[in-house]
């Protein structure tokens, strides 16, 4: 290499920065096309019914509108994902409200509007389920024949055996609401459709392969007639995971019948009502403990609503299933998990997929469980963390290095949590405004779990152009969350490049592998890992070709690969997920290696309590992490930064107010997120224990925040009131209703 | 964007005779349009009926902050943000910049005025309470004439006011009588900014010898209008010394002149809860 | 159907003199956007909460899906397409860069232009004035802190040169 410094652990610019700063990045909004017409969605008014007339009201010139129902569809009426129950259009039945029925399409926007309050939907109902207990109680069966989309059974060694050797043994169920992803870009998509030409998409979304896969069973078209290309993406979290496959249908589906192209952009309100959000959740807990604090059995029951259609909550399950357990040693575990179905919306993708939701349940059980055994939750931790050697739930053996004390007394020390666990506890009897500190310890596993990665079978290319510049061919989308300047960095470092020679294709299926879908934390440890080498290999095919010595200039690389490509045309090499050795995975037990990597963390929270108003503030917030490696401290920051935001949003303030399964609070007036004002001081530490198999050692940690901030901050609000809160969203509201309890 | 756009009129009169000769002509026909901040979002969501409107933003009669020995008058169209940069208002009368800074955002507080938030009359709006415990009094405006009124007899009920269709709000007068009292004023609201209140209480009093000698209380978001609490104010001039109990008597006489309701935002009870507990923080002052 | 009729809007915009048709109750957001191809200003929500659609009308803040066109007819207004000098970017703005103000960018121009608006009223502001300062432009990637740096930076920055060249 004859770079001096390498870029990996260092914060270059970013990437795409310069044009997000002046406002010439283009978002799928800012794109507009010769002809084009407006698209919009008619959408179901009732939870469950049978469709019986469609009325066009009369004050509308429909004539100069496309109409498309179901019928319209050239192929299979699905959105395909796991299963195939999911329509793209609604034909006989509904079963959540604003489930699409009809689209429209016009030139003038305005008018479109009119026209789409003047379509009126006849349903006749149905019995609809909205709740989790409806549902396992099967009060109607709205799905298959019990409701129940996917189950785990999960089991480590005899836990019907193991209750007789606890001492004590302590039960408590938790649950977790809605949450709406509330990215700042609402959905939308521009298509291009015809018979002879194909399907062309562009759009806000995360996977553009999850979106081409989508399409080609709707047009019955060959995977090289349909191309779907990624514009600048305003935020995803999730919520641009599996959707954009939905609202790329339709905008596609009025493009083939109109002959025109055709863009949706949703507004603030029908993106909030109508896509979707993070499962709700129900999670009762069993443990069993030796008087001196150690685990001998746990049994967790972890249910999760997953809306009117399968989607994506088999997966969401498996995470939330996995997690279940969290960082500790017990020798008996049995996780038993169900996601089922209610007529909502169907919920998806929110960064941490299933674990904020176990993780929430696990760490404020364990602090009760701590207080059963008349130790402090942290102590009780430190009995039981799993070690180097030690097995999780579900039997993965951890074998690297893992120090969760130490994380733990560093997150102690940064945030003087004794210290304010004393004191608080002292002043709080005369105060009004009642202090509160406390914890969580968890982990995050990264990338696909077990085969799942081996199954995406993730390819990446990098090309060089006779000008000496690299291009890097991925899937992988930049969301926000820095995947250009990861990317970059790799790249300029393998082949000891400044980062300025090295340009990320725009994700265009018609132009780049599928590196698989931008989830589940795994772009940099996965991905970034197939750029490394494919970076490596270019580099390689150019030394074994005589072309290149081991060391050389960047002069010298841009003669190499101009002589390569003048010999033979192009200079490329790809590279292709192999899984890392030794990784075994039974899916029928679901036992074994889950990931290939987890991050660990303790978090801490400090909160106030207002006696007077029951308003909870957090005012500040400690985040230790042990994450491989940091390539670049400032986006590793900026994504902990983001994500404990979140997190506190979702412990606090962030609640769905729910009428007959649809979201009437649907306005960002009323959906509360935090703003400068509210969010604490958060204060982000990394420690780096290299994954052989991450770039530089890196680890996935794009979902980590989302898990610890919840559960330390209702442990937090015990420490303050005493009052233990088994709930979240803890607003002033359940804060007040819970302290009265306590006084009654 | 919910509204079909074409069918909505702003017309500019350029003096306030000639918007006030356009009311006279097709009373209830024409609205006016101040800062357009609450008007703007109802036509976005496509809940605006109102079609015609008439914008009253440049009209110079409406601007301004005049000040003589007894009284501040503010124009209708004074901005949040401007009420926050007079002087005159932060030291006599900081109730209501504490309300001015406390309503939406920097951005909602450069278009948002004090006349378009009365005639909104939204019980939830904040700096009403405000202009309550002021004894504030409005100025209305027609082809037919002006009167004086004052505030507290302004809002009737949900969204009905003492406003004919032909009458504008120009101005808003308060006494300077306040220099010495205590004042306090708490919006609740459901985040630390850009919030929409669940409970708001202002107060302002003044004591003698320790017991209440006059007193003003007004709230927002527990009726259908904002709300003068007279009955509670008539209990504490009678008070003397406030115990405890005195202060849990005048609780539950509040607790009777409001109506809190249950919504999508927050509870009755909790808005009972706290706007009893906001009063004994007041009176603790 | 229509009832009214359209009205030449003419403003400044960015420095240049314009003139528009638009309907009297069309949002400056969409006179910007679409009219003038200016697509920096953003829409997040259609209510005025998020404040990725702000700009500068006549040097005030506002949330331009809630302007009326009418209203910004004789007005001055700066998008963020507009602080820049050319190729070289505005304080602000380098800071945003290099200091990880910016994620997905989607609420970026509204932010650097309320921060360049803070900054103009209040040259050093305080933690508290940032985040007062701030709190009408909501972000959901950053959860803020690297935003609170990146005015700082900038602030800093201002202040530097202004100690230079004495004013």
């Amino acid at each position: 290499m004859h770079s001096e410094k390498p870029l990996i652990g260092r914060s270059v610019p970013r990437k795409e920065g310069r044009e997000k700063v002046t406002g010439r990045a283009r978002y799928v909004d800012d794109l507009v096309f010769p002809g084009m017409l407006h698209g919009a969605t008619v959408r179901s008014p009732a939870a469950r019914g049978r469709i019986r007339a469609i009325h066009f009201d009369k004050n509308i010139p429909w004539n100069e509108f496309t109409i498309v129902t179901a019928k319209d569809i050239p192929g299979e009426n699905c959105v395909t994902l796991i299963l195939h129950d999911q329509p793209c259009l609604a034909a006989e039945t509904v079963n959540h409200p604003e489930e699409p029925v009809v689209l429209l399409a016009h030139p003038d926007k305005y008018l479109l509007e009119e026209a789409r309050r003047s379509v009126r939907i006849e349903i006749e109902p149905l019995p609809a389920v909205f709740s989790i207990e409806d549902s396992l109680a099967k009060k109607a069966i709205i799905w298959g024949e019990d409701n129940l989309f996917k189950k785990f059974l999960v089991e480590k060694g005899d836990v019907d055996a193991a209750w007789a050797a606890a001492d004590i043994i302590v039960d408590g169920e938790y649950e977790t609401a809605a949450q709406e992803q509330l990215y700042i870009e609402p959905n939308g998509v521009i298509a291009i459709a015809n018979r002879s030409e194909g399907v062309t998409v562009w759009g806000s979304m995360q996977c553009p392969y999850y979106v081409h896969k989508a399409l080609l069973p709707l047009f019955g078209l060959p995977k090289e007639k349909v191309r779907v290309v990624q514009a600048e993406t305003g935020g995803g979290f999730g919520g641009k995971e599996e959707y954009p496959s939905m609202i790329a249908a339709h905008a596609a589906l009025l493009a083939w019948k109109s002959g025109k192209p055709v863009k949706i952009i949703y507004d603030r309100a029908e993106d909030m009502a109508a896509t979707t959000k993070r499962h709700p959740s129900r999670t009762r807990h069993r443990t069993g403990v030796t008087h001196d604090g150690k685990l001998v059995a746990m049994e967790i029951d972890f249910v999760i609503d997953g809306g009117a259609y399968c989607t994506l909550s088999p997966v969401v399950l498996s995470r939330g299933t996995i997690h279940a357990a969290g960082p500790y040693e017990c020798p008996n575990v049995r996780i038993r998990s169900r996601a089922v179905a209610t007529n909502a919306p169907p919920h998806g993708a929110f960064r941490g997929f299933g674990a904020p939701q176990s993780i929430f349940a696990l760490e404020r059980h364990l602090d009760k469980v701590a207080k059963a055994c008349g130790l402090a939750p942290d102590e009780f931790r430190r009995r039981n963390f799993v070690q180097q050697g030690g097995t999780l739930a579900v039997s993965q053996v951890i074998h690297e290095k893992v120090d969760l004390p130490r994380l733990m007394d560093r997150a102690f020390e940064c945030s003087d949590y004794h210290a304010k666990r004393a004191r608080f506890a002292r002043e709080n009897p005369s105060a009004r405004v009642k202090k509160g500190i406390g914890f969580a310890a968890f982990l995050h596993g990264a990338g696909f779990t077990g085969s799942g990665e081996e199954f995406l079978a993730s390819v990446v290319a990098v090309e060089a152009t006779a000008e000496g510049r690299v291009r890097v061919l991925a899937a992988s989308t930049e969301i926000g969350q820095g995947t250009n300047t990861i990317f970059s960095q790799i790249v300029a470092d393998a082949l000891g490049l400044d980062s300025a020679l090295v340009e990320i294709a725009p994700p265009d299926t018609a132009a780049v592998p599928n590196s698989g879908p931008t989830v589940a934390s795994r772009t940099t440890m996965i991905v970034g890992k197939l750029v490394e080498s494919a970076a490596l290999g270019l580099k390689q095919t150019l030394v074994s070709s005589g072309l290149l010595h081991e060391k050389f200039s960047t002069e010298d690389f841009r003669s190499a690969c101009a002589e390569y490509i003048r010999k033979h045309g192009a200079l490329r090499a790809t590279s292709q997920y192999a899984p890392p050795p030794g990784i075994h995975w039974d899916d029928e037990k679901y036992q074994g290696d889950a990931y290939g990597a987890y991050a660990w963390a303790v978090y801490v929270a400090e909160v106030s309590v207002d006696t007077s108003t029951y308003e909870i503030r957090v005012d500040d917030f400690v985040a230790v992490q042990e994450v491989g490696k940091v390539i670049h401290p400032v986006l590793a920051a900026g994504q902990i930064e983001g994500g404990i935001a979140q997190g506190i949003g979702y412990a606090l303030y962030e609640n769905v107010v729910w009428q007959e399964g649809r979201m009437v609070n649907a306005q960002m007036t009323n959906y509360i997120m935090p703003t400068s004002a509210d969010v604490p001081p958060i204060r982000v530490f990394f420690e780096e224990n290299p994954y052989p198999f991450g770039p530089g050692g890196a680890k996935g940690i794009g979902e980590l925040p989302m898990d610890g901030p919840a559960p330390a901050i209702v442990n937090a609000i015990e420490h303050a009131t005493g009052v233990s809160i088994t709930k979240i969203p803890v607003t002033p509201e359940v804060l007040m209703e819970a302290l009265e309890g306590v006084n009654a | 964007m919910r509204a079909y756009l074409p069918k909505y009129e702003l017309v500019t009169p350029t003096a306030l005779e000639d918007a006030l000769k356009l009311l006279a002509r097709e009373p209830a026909q024409w609205k006016p349009f101040a800062g357009g901040t609450d008007l703007m979002v109802l036509l976005e969501a496509g809940k605006l009926a109102q079609r015609k409107f008439f914008s009253i933003w440049k009209l110079p009669e409406l601007h301004g902050i005049a000040e003589t020995r007894e009284h501040v008058t503010l124009g209708a169209l004074t901005t949040y943000t401007e009420v926050q940069r007079s002087e005159t208002l932060q030291r006599e009368f900081p109730l209501l910049c504490r309300a001015a800074a406390e309503t939406g955002s920097v951005a909602t507080q450069n278009r948002g005025t004090l006349g378009g938030n009365i005639a909104n009359a939204s019980p939830a709006a904040d700096s009403p309470p405000a202009l309550l415990v002021y004894d504030a009094e409005l100025e209305l405006v027609s082809a037919r004439g002006a009167r004086w009124m004052p505030y507290t007899q302004f809002h009737k009920g949900y969204k009905q006011m003492d406003l004919a269709s032909d009458e504008l709000i120009t101005r808003i007068r308060i006494a300077r009588t306040r220099s010495g009292w205590r004042q306090y004023y708490r919006k609740v609201g459901t985040r630390s900014a850009q919030a929409i209140s669940k409970v708001c209480l202002a107060g302002v009093s003044r004591r003698d010898n320790g017991r209440i000698a006059d007193v003003r209380i007004a709230l927002g978001s527990v009726a259908p209008t904002v709300v003068r609490c007279v009955k509670t104010e008539e209990f504490l001039r009678a008070a003397g010394v406030l115990t405890p109990a005195a202060v849990k008597r005048t609780q539950e006489i509040l607790s009777g002149e409001i109506a809190p309701i249950d919504d999508f935002r927050s509870t009755a009870k909790y808005r009972r809860r706290v706007a009893c507990n906001l009063l004994a923080e007041f009176l603790r002052l | 159907m229509p009832d009214a009729a359209k009205v030449r809007i003419a403003m400044r915009v960015n420095g240049r003199e314009v003139a528009v048709d638009a309907w009297p109750m069309a949002r400056l957001l969409d006179v910007l956007r679409e009219e003038l191809r200016l697509t920096g200003t953003k829409e997040g929500c259609g209510e005025g909460e998020c404040g990725a659609c702000a700009v500068l009308l006549d040097g005030a803040l506002v949330n331009s899906c809630l302007v009326p066109a009418v209203h910004a007819d004789g007005a001055s207004v700066t998008t963020i397409e507009g602080i820049a000098n050319g190729e070289q970017l505005h304080a602000m703005q380098q800071a945003f860069l290099e200091h990880g103000g910016a994620q997905c960018g989607i609420c970026t121009p509204g932010m650097v232009l309320a921060a360049v608006n803070l900054l103009e009223r209040c040259p050093n502001p305080t933690d508290t004035d940032i985040r007062a300062g701030l709190a009408g432009n909501l972000c959901r990637c950053t959860g803020y802190m690297k935003i609170f740096e990146s005015v700082l930076v900038a602030c800093k920055q201002k202040g530097d040169r202004s100690q230079m060249t004495g004013k």
